[in-house]
């Protein structure tokens, strides 16, 4: 009887108001101390102070499609900038008529990477599909061919420029970065020396001191009449550098991986190739995912610097559109436009190799 | 820094070997040969070489090099820009990446000779000033001890400043920003008292205050900035081409004849104007060009007066006078040497 009364009771009775809903939850998360509750009203403050100005500048204050005298009236963010100038920041030198080309390239090489993110697609026929689509990428940006007006490559710029340089930059610079960790763990000491040099050499010397000998001291040392393409220096400059620093975290991997697995391999009879290709890579390259991504995101965003060789990547097309007279001042909106564009790339780039680390775990 | 040294040290050694080996004659060979003329530019001065928002080359150098790609080919469009930055720009001209030089390059001796360099008739007169605000009420540069100062970094122009309160026993304070856009944003927010750069480069930022009337540029120029093409050394003719070119968009104008009528101008009985426009044969063939090479370049390019109020002139954002750079029959310093 007695025990019945007390569950009879127990289920009338409702939990506190201050424990559940709203007020619950915010007693639990924000003021469960006193120094949370501090920080949670100096956060508030500046939300408030912060939030409410900033839509109103980015928002109701701003123009999106007038000129820069109409922009510097209105007082907000001006928008317009962008929007006036977005084929020029985009497609930079590209003639005018034909910058759908890089446009299609563009998507082409979006497709391409969204089908190889994706592992269930990794046959033989992607591969068939790179092939084919660098070729079509290829023809559009360069032209020549099927009635496409050809294209000098100075005149590649902006964004089709920036994935140039980061796309081909990364895929060339892992493979090198993989087998130059190999090489400096090698003991044949004529390989493994040459690897320790290149690797400390390049790691020694900023990105800016690479792409610099590549524009300005090396066509000197060439032959008379023979000029090395400015793009490609630049993009042999990145790949060089990157891989230095891949190889240096695929060696970590490298060392992660326990002597027993490296013995287990040999006593199948495996031989060298056999075994890092099989067993030691796969391993070695899963842990260190997030370095690896990492070092590629720093890349990706380091391709910005050859504006200081004069390639007009994206950043350069938009500071060019800023000494505009009839632009200039706008710099915040613009340089906002291109963190947004260099955002999207790095997200993805990180919330993909967090999806590969989920799919790659074995519970090791 | 002390990379950047090193390298220019480097480049300026190479400079020397490579500069020797340079012939006379061939820079023409390999343009017509190649069947376009490569010119480096600056790409980030408007008013002088930077693309529209089409992707078009548009400003004073520009069109020079167009006049050279005109007298050349008789088109002024068989032209390809390439960009440099103010540390490529001289190594670029010596590893003959370029065929010209014309991005706003000050002719100084040392130019001249350790790097190797000729420089051409000059294209743009500018000097290094200071804009400064009404309000503060400074009439002359002698009151400026204590100013602090907005300036790019790198450039001669921070030197040139140094100089200038040093030689006048005043102190200052510089304030560095790297982009131009932003130079002018620290100036019209009260971060400095003075804005220094060259003079045409001031007109721009005036332009885009807020308030343009507010600040006067101060009656002192510091520097002398002679801007103008460059060539290499070792090849004459094509000094010749690159020096005469400039000259004929000066005598154009001189002679009163402009793109709109060139081809009246053809039946003009001046023997001045039949020997400059190739009626009378004779100027064209020994430059090693077409005799109707002045023709091709008034037609399409314009004379210097054209070309100046188009990229640089009143009716641009730029809005700067003719000044110093207008002809020297109307108290400036343009002046063509007789073509005969």
């Amino acid at each position: 009887m007695v025990d019945s009364s007390q569950s009879m009771q127990a289920e009338q009775l409702k939990p506190p108001i201050t424990r559940i809903g709203v007020i619950g939850w915010l007693r639990a998360n924000l003021f469960s101390s006193v120094f949370n509750s501090v920080l949670t009203i100096v956060t508030l403050y500046f939300l408030w102070k912060i939030v409410p100005a900033f839509v109103r500048w980015a928002f109701i204050d701003s123009s999106w499609d007038t000129t820069g005298a109409a922009c510097r009236a209105a007082g907000g963010a001006c928008w317009s900038i962008v929007t006036k100038n977005l084929r020029f920041i985009i497609f930079g030198f590209f003639p005018y008529e034909s910058q759908w080309r890089p446009l299609v390239a563009m998507i082409i090489l979006f497709i391409l990477l969204l089908l190889s993110s994706n592992r269930r697609f990794w046959k033989k026929s992607l591969g068939y599909a790179w092939l084919l689509g660098l070729f079509g990428m290829g023809l559009l940006l360069k032209g020549g061919l099927f009635g496409l007006s050809s294209v000098e490559s100075t005149k590649w710029s902006g964004l089709p420029l920036t994935l140039l340089l980061s796309v081909f930059g990364l895929t060339a610079a892992y493979p090198l970065g993989i087998a130059l960790a190999l090489g400096r763990q090698s003991r044949m000491p004529a390989i493994k020396s040459l690897c320790i040099v290149y690797i400390e050499t390049i790691r020694g010397v900023p990105l800016i001191s690479l792409l610099f000998m590549s524009s300005v001291m090396f066509p000197l040392f060439l032959p008379e009449g023979i000029t090395i393409n400015n793009i490609l220096r630049a993009q042999v400059a990145i790949i060089l550098f990157t891989a230095a620093y891949i190889a240096e975290v695929v060696r970590g991997g490298l060392q992660a991986i326990g002597r027993g697995q490296y013995e287990a391999a040999e006593s199948m009879g495996l031989n060298y190739y056999q075994k890092m290709r099989l067993i030691i890579l796969p391993q070695a390259l899963k842990i260190v995912i997030p370095p690896t991504v990492g070092i590629l995101i720093s890349a990706f965003k380091d391709t910005s610097l050859v504006v200081i060789i004069g390639l007009y990547d994206l950043l350069k097309t938009t500071q060019s559109t800023l000494s505009d007279p009839r632009w200039m001042g706008f710099s915040i909106e613009a340089y906002i436009f291109i963190a947004l564009i260099y955002f999207a790339g790095c997200f993805s780039m990180s919330s993909y190799s967090r999806r590969l680390e989920r799919e790659l775990y074995r519970g090791n | 820094m002390k990379f950047l040294k090193v390298c220019v040290v480097t480049v300026v050694v190479l400079v020397l070997v490579t500069a020797s080996l340079a012939m006379a004659g061939e820079t023409l060979d390999a343009v017509k040969k190649r069947g376009y003329l490569i010119a480096g530019v600056n790409g980030g001065v408007f008013g002088f070489s930077m693309p529209d928002d089409k992707g078009v080359w548009k400003g004073l150098d520009v069109d020079t090099a167009r006049a050279i790609a005109a007298a050349v080919f008789g088109d002024a469009d068989k032209i390809k820009y390439v960009p440099l930055t103010a540390v490529q720009r001289l190594p670029a001209l010596q590893a003959k990446e370029i065929d010209v030089l014309c991005r706003n390059t000050t002719q100084t001796l040392t130019r001249e000779t350790a790097n190797g360099l000729n420089f051409a008739h000059v294209n743009f007169y500018d000097g290094q000033g200071f804009l400064v605000s009404k309000k503060l009420g400074i009439k002359s540069a002698k009151e400026l001890d204590g100013a602090t100062v907005c300036v790019l970094p790198g450039t001669t122009t921070e030197l040139n400043v140094a100089d200038f309160f040093r030689a006048n026993n005043m102190k200052w304070k510089p304030v560095v920003i790297e982009q131009t856009a932003e130079l002018s944003k620290a100036f019209f927010a009260g971060r400095c008292d003075l804005l220094t750069s060259d003079i045409s480069q001031l007109a721009a930022h005036r332009a885009v205050a807020p308030n343009p009337a507010e600040y006067t540029l101060l009656p002192v120029v510091i520097s002398k900035e002679p801007l103008a093409p460059v060539v290499r050394h070792g090849d004459d003719q094509w000094y010749d081409i690159v020096n005469w070119t400039v000259m004929a968009l000066l005598q154009a104008e001189e002679l009163g004849i402009n793109s709109k009528n060139v081809h009246l101008k053809l039946k003009d009985e001046n023997p001045r104007v039949q020997r400059f426009l190739g009626v009378i044969p004779g100027l064209g063939k020994s430059l090693g060009l077409d005799d109707k090479w002045a023709y091709n370049i008034v037609k399409q390019v314009g004379n210097y007066s054209e070309i100046f109020e188009a990229n640089v002139g009143q009716n641009t954002a730029l809005g700067l006078p003719r000044g110093v750079n207008d002809q020297w029959y109307k108290g400036g310093l343009m002046y063509a040497a007789p073509f005969r």
